[in-house]
């Protein structure tokens, strides 16, 4: 029973992260309906990002954090510049083969960098923070990624629905023409989608280290389990990211302590592929798919 | 002997044949049949067995190049899982011959055919949806695969792999690098004239329909489920027969190269040969393997020069930096690819030295 709970909780914090990572990536989805491809590469960016800050300059923890945000965020906005910019209007498929060759890129770039070894963040959570259950202890970590997760949500659910930016992004997504002959500054939205996608995705990427360092290869999978968490939970719905975050992150932990660790990893994919047969549109997704 | 037809000053095709024909003007014939006896003759003759052993590698990675181009560049759908599929097909190969006694011919061709319906089973939720929904379904094939092949102990050998008897082709040894550059290069050009010739047939222009506009495309009556779904499974045919060639040639086979990262580079060879251009996905493989080679040379050389050593243990992740640039730059600046900048090429060597 014991080792049950201890796989829920660790579960349903594996499953906050992969939400707030889903996040980012439904952010661009649904602004510019592309498939990013390099996303757990840019989460793997925030987190080395953070990991320089913190760890060799030395920066007091807050100050590296919002510095990591605010870099972040300010990446987006280069990589849509340079990248994603030349190609509106282009067609789908090079768009997305474009993000295939910006992820290999990164990971590319951060492995010269770093190399493949396993870095881990210093420990500034509060001790405080952690809560007992019981004889469970919850420790502060997994405390910390509910409530930033939460939070994070939260603001984005309200962002989409009530602030004008957010309008603006979903009818960029619903129709681009449409939104540009009613004056929607459509490279505005397109640029502001991708930094704070890059912003959420630092934050994934910080937590991710807390939990479990950080490591090039393991971290730029991360990126890759977003696919079956958004199929799952709708590839345009914020709700839908949280459940299937949850589900997924469920799902894994379980699988991981009860039948195989190396099973852990694939399951997400088989889920996937079972989703894409029997309720292609996920849980909470626009069931208007055209079935050509 | 008949006149020798050259390019006309304008477009006087009457008849929708004309249009359709392979070789415009004879010359195009008599450079194909020179290109030919180049490739048979006079190639083994002067290169090096390390020269062969590449070029070997480039004849292999252009066949299923060629299979991902008829389904990115000509039917437009995406797949994320080549690599994989390029695995399927060695893996059956070597089952094949090693437990079941298969001879090396049919252990490739049936290897190629198993590939094509292990793509259908990840094909087939995808096919009804539009082109984002197959690139997903073909990621969770890559890394389900990738799971079997490690993990799958009784059939694939887990991580040890397999060792294969050297192939032979009707009692003929094919151990040396000259022997395996005909077999290589006979399925080559065998596996391009059938694509080049299916993409004229019925089949092909229905692809081409499906790429430009699906909706319209059944709308004029092709049933595009079936044809995406065909698509799909030449496709793969084309990954696990070059799979099957690569396992037989290097006589051994383990996990560790049929990784997304080799589905990648099957992308980046046909977006920088150019998506829809058979001859791209020839430039394309040419391009990468060769730079393949050229940065395993680099870091060899630095490995060499005991005051870089530690320079190339840096610059091997730089390859995946190389391909990953490569394809952003050609999709910004020349999104048709190589096989675009050949075809200028050409034609202003035809217009030379009058240009206008």
């Amino acid at each position: 029973m014991e080792f049950f709970l201890q796989l829920l909780i660790q579960g349903l914090s594996v499953g906050f992260l992969y939400a707030l990572a889903a996040l980012g990536f439904v952010m661009i989805f649904k602004s510019s309906s592309v498939l990013n491809f390099a996303h757990g590469d840019l989460l793997a960016m925030g987190a080395f990002f953070f990991l320089v800050l913190s760890v060799w300059l030395k920066l007091p923890i807050y100050i590296a954090f919002i510095l990591t945000l605010v870099g972040s965020f300010a990446m987006g906005f280069i990589i849509e510049r340079l990248f994603l910019r030349p190609l509106i209007g282009e067609s789908l498929i090079l768009v997305i083969m474009l993000t295939v060759g910006l992820a290999a890129m990164f990971k590319g770039l951060l492995l010269f960098i770093f190399g493949g070894n396993l870095f881990a963040f210093p420990e500034f959570l509060p001790a405080g923070l952690s809560i007992r259950l019981g004889n469970i202890n919850i420790p502060p970590v997994y405390v910390a990624t509910f409530v930033i997760s939460i939070i994070f949500l939260l603001l984005f659910g309200l962002f989409f629905k009530y602030s004008s930016q957010g309008i603006y992004m979903r009818s960029v997504a619903d129709n681009q023409p449409a939104a540009l002959s009613l004056g929607v500054h459509v490279r505005r939205v397109f640029a502001l989608s991708w930094a704070i996608a890059a912003l959420v995705c630092a934050m994934s990427g910080i937590i991710l280290g807390i939990i479990s360092g950080i490591n090039v290869h393991s971290t730029s999978i991360i990126g890759l389990k977003v696919f079956p968490v958004v199929i799952l939970g709708g590839l345009e719905s914020i709700g839908g990211a949280i459940i299937g975050g949850i589900i997924i992150g469920l799902l894994e932990t379980f699988t991981g302590g009860y039948i195989s660790t190396s099973l852990r990893e694939v399951v997400p994919y088989i889920v996937l592929v079972f989703i894409l047969l029997v309720k292609p549109y996920g849980l909470f997704g626009l069931v208007e798919i055209e079935r050509v | 002997m008949k006149k020798l037809r050259l390019h006309p000053c304008g477009n006087y095709k009457e008849k929708y044949e004309e249009e359709l024909t392979i070789f415009e003007t004879d010359f195009g014939r008599l450079w194909v049949g020179i290109g030919l006896i180049l490739l048979f003759v006079v190639i083994p003759l002067i290169s090096s067995p390390y020269l062969l052993y590449v070029i070997n590698h480039i004849g292999i990675f252009a066949i299923a190049a060629v299979g991902l181009n008829l389904l990115i560049g000509f039917t437009g759908q995406i797949s994320l899982g080549h690599g994989a599929f390029f695995g399927v097909g060695g893996y059956a190969a070597a089952i094949l011959t090693t437990k079941l006694g298969f001879p090396f011919y049919l252990s490739v061709l049936s290897a190629g055919i198993i590939t094509a319906m292990v793509g259908l089973v990840f094909g087939l939720p995808s096919a009804r949806l539009k082109h984002l929904y197959l690139t997903i379904a073909t990621l969770a094939g890559q890394f389900i695969l990738q799971f079997l092949f490690v993990n799958w102990e009784s059939l694939t050998g887990g991580a040890m792999g397999i060792i294969l008897p050297r192939a032979t082709l009707f009692g003929l040894s094919l151990k040396s690098d000259h022997t395996y550059f005909y077999v290589v290069f006979i399925c080559f050009v065998a596996m391009l004239w059938v694509a080049k010739n299916l993409l004229r047939t019925r089949y092909g222009r229905a692809f081409i329909a499906i790429r430009d506009n699906d909706r319209a495309a059944e709308g004029m009556g092709i049933p595009i489920f079936h044809y995406k779904l065909l698509a799909f499974a030449i496709s793969s045919f084309y990954a696990g027969f070059a799979g099957a060639l690569w396992t037989h040639y290097l006589a051994s086979i383990t996990p560790d190269p049929f990784t997304l990262f080799l589905s990648v580079e099957f992308i980046a060879m046909i977006i920088i040969g150019g998506l829809g251009s058979l001859t791209g996905s020839v430039f394309g493989a040419i391009f990468i393997t060769s730079l393949n080679e050229i940065l395993s040379h680099a870091s060899e050389f630095f490995m060499n020069l005991p005051a870089l050593a530690g320079v190339a243990l840096t610059i091997a992740p730089l390859r995946e930096f190389v391909f990953g640039l490569a394809i952003v730059l050609f999709i910004i600046f020349e999104p048709r690819g190589l096989a675009e900048v050949w075809r200028i090429i050409r034609s202003s060597f035809r217009l030379w030295p009058f240009s206008y």
